[in-house]
């Protein structure tokens, strides 16, 4: 199987859609100092996992399903959801996307494909199973994307579904976003494979799956290596586990501390923790947004002036989600019973 | 009507919703291995499945089914196998449609019996109702009879959300009146299995045969108590037990777990807050007493509740002193 190239147009797509999730995300992140107190609780940011989302999320077909962990906010920017609706529910607004109940950790825009997400790593790997048993009852080529970390890798539900998902042969593809971080311990410090030298896709080996490990700083390849995935599901094939090494590019999450305590972002955990500034700088440097920028640039597909005026018209776009977020009333005391039971 | 064992009646329970929908399915592990399996014979492998023993993959795919749009029933044998993925149980499961702010639904049924005070020792006869009834967003099912484990089933599978069906083991062979065809019993509907006018005695599961029996003897001493079955206990009826209370001013309550696992202390704090007005005497409440449940049959029998303890319960309350 061969996964068809993008042409210029889809290129530029990814492109802007990769620069849309990096503006939500500083536009969160600038709103802990420009709006303090707005952004209650945990919030965790997916710079740097760009090209890895927007790459996987080019196959997405209507009808397809996607389920994710408590770093959410990417996909369904990708997918179609309103990133006003994103920011409300984000600052605990009525006109939340969730209506204010979920918040930052557990957004889900069903009639966009995004059937949510659990906030206790590798809980949701089994869901998306389900939701694929449910797509290969209905025989209509349907697929489901199951993003979670590395981290999650050493949960129970990760192996037990893995071994389910690949005897069922559900249409499932397994999309590991591998940072390199379980908060603040090393993946190597907490995995035997990475402590050996071996990728962590070779996890798959295990439960007769193909596994593969993509480079998830650049949207082409993983586009190619996560449509081959979604190509072999479709097809009846059963799932993959596609290991996409990032490089979270903000801490894990905001500062975690009692009412009171102004919140803000630390800095990235290989500094604040280990020293390493230099890996961080690397990191800085490998940045995918500009890379992929740069890549079409220097390939003409997109002019220097062009990806300018995509800047602004994005930052624009998330601008105005704030000013939206902002006005927006809190919800109605009430609506806190309502939604407990169907 | 047909005379049915219980564990016959909640198959017939699931045969009859699996008939009716096809998006019901039914899984678990040692379930459905061959084709004569009478659950794969009449709706294939498609929605019949065995699974290996992963119970947190079994009930989390579950939740991804039911937020799918089919009605998965997960055969857990043992309410202790729900502890090895209580995360799913309580943590995900029920908070999905909240957190969506109503976007999807979870309609699924974990079934899994409890309380099998014959021997199994410490880790496979636990009492955990409990543990489930206060999670918002579950519902949670405790028959004890025959017919009552037909109709709860199949209004569980209809029922939009989660539902833990919760049927004790000592009951699994007991015989009941079932109706035949269709048969549904609403959830958050007690019922009064023996009327009387001096005392109230609420009790689930086995219980409620233990508090029956002990009925049955007092009655010979001129006692009457009014047994109360709650059915469900999320919801749970508190209107019946608070009208009942109303009636006799007192209230035994019968409960197979630990003193402080219990249902009964939920009901004895909502009735000494809602119905204290109508109290002759302090509420009693017979639990199993704090252990855990000991292998050794005269051991077992002195840890669970029985029929003396309840009927010391019940005049105790009558006599107006502890």
């Amino acid at each position: 199987m061969s996964v068809q190239a993008l042409n210029a147009e889809r290129q530029i797509w990814v492109y802007k859609q990769m620069l849309r999730i990096r503006e939500f995300e500083e536009s969160v992140k600038r709103s802990f100092t420009e709006h303090p107190g707005v952004i209650r609780g945990h919030t965790h940011l997916a710079d740097g996992a760009e090209a890895s989302i927007v790459g996987s999320l080019v196959h997405f077909r209507l009808g397809d399903a996607l389920l994710a962990t408590y770093r959410c906010h990417g996909y369904p920017l990708v997918l179609g959801s309103d990133p006003k609706a994103m920011m409300a529910e984000i600052y605990g607004r009525a006109d939340g996307l969730c209506k204010g109940l979920g918040g930052s950790m557990h957004l889900t825009d069903v009639a966009h494909g995004f059937l949510g997400t659990s906030g206790i790593v590798g809980a949701g790997i089994p869901h998306a199973a389900g939701v694929a048993w449910a797509a290969q009852i209905r025989k209509r080529g349907e697929v489901v994307l199951s993003f979670f970390g590395d981290g999650a890798a050493k949960q129970g539900a990760f192996h037990e579904t893995l071994n389910i998902a690949s005897l069922w042969k559900l249409p499932v593809v397994f999309v590991m976003e591998n940072n390199g971080y379980n908060v603040v311990t090393l993946t190597a410090q907490e995995d035997a494979n990475a402590a050996a030298g071996e990728p962590l896709a070779i996890k798959a080996k295990a439960y007769a799956m193909p596994g593969v490990t993509v480079d998830g700083g650049d949207p082409l390849a993983v586009h190619e290596t996560v449509g081959e995935a979604i190509e072999r599901a479709r097809a009846g094939g059963g799932p993959t586990l596609v290991e996409s090494k990032v490089y979270r590019l903000s801490a894990h999450g905001n500062l975690i501390a009692p009412p009171g305590v102004p919140l803000h972002y630390p800095e990235h955990e290989a500094i604040a923790v280990f020293g390493r500034r230099d890996e961080y700088e690397a990191a800085l440097r490998g940045d995918p947004v500009p890379r992929f920028r740069g890549t079409l640039v220097s390939g003409g597909v997109l002019s220097s002036r062009k990806a300018d005026e995509i800047k602004v018209e994005v930052a624009a776009e998330m601008s105005a989600a704030v000013a939206f977020a902002l006005k927006s009333p809190f919800p109605r005391l009430e609506s806190a019973l309502e939604n407990v039971y169907a | 009507m047909a005379q049915l064992p219980f564990i016959a009646a909640i198959d017939a329970g699931i045969h009859q919703e699996m008939r009716r929908d096809t998006s019901v399915l039914y899984f678990g592990q040692n379930l459905a291995t061959t084709e004569n399996h009478p659950f794969v014979a009449a709706f294939g492998h498609e929605r019949v499945r065995v699974t290996p023993i992963s119970e947190t993959a079994e009930i989390g795919i579950a939740i991804g089914a039911a937020m799918a749009g089919l009605r998965p029933v997960v055969e857990l044998y043992m309410a202790e196998f729900m502890l090895v993925a209580m995360d799913q149980v309580v943590n995900e499961a029920p908070r999905f449609r909240y957190m969506s702010g109503g976007q999807v639904k979870v309609p699924l049924v974990l079934k899994a019996g409890f309380g099998f005070a014959a021997g199994w020792a410490g880790q496979h006869t636990g009492s955990l109702t409990a543990m489930f009834m206060g999670v918002p967003g579950l519902k949670v099912v405790v028959p004890s009879t025959a017919a009552d484990a037909k109709g709860l089933m199949a209004t569980a599978i209809r029922d939009d959300n989660p539902v833990v069906f919760l049927h004790h083991y000592l009951l699994t062979l007991e015989h009941g009146e079932v109706p035949d065809g269709e048969h549904l019993v609403p959830f958050g509907k007690a019922e009064i299995r023996r009327a009387g006018g001096d005392v109230t005695v609420v009790a689930t599961g086995w219980m409620v045969n233990r508090a029956l029996a002990a009925a049955t003897k007092l009655a010979g001493e001129g006692i009457q108590a009014e047994v109360i079955d709650p059915r469900t206990v999320a919801p749970l009826d508190l209107e019946t037990i608070l009208g009942s209370v109303a009636k006799t001013g007192r209230l035994v309550l019968v409960d197979q777990a630990p003193r402080h696992a219990t249902v009964a202390g939920i009901i004895a704090g909502d009735v000494a807050e809602h119905g204290f007005g109508s109290l002759k005497a302090p509420i009693i409440q017979v639990t199993a007493r704090d252990a855990t449940v000991p292998y050794s049959e005269p051991l077992e029998a002195y840890v669970i509740p029985d029929e003396q303890r309840i009927i010391a319960a019940v005049r105790g309350v009558l006599e107006n002193r502890r």
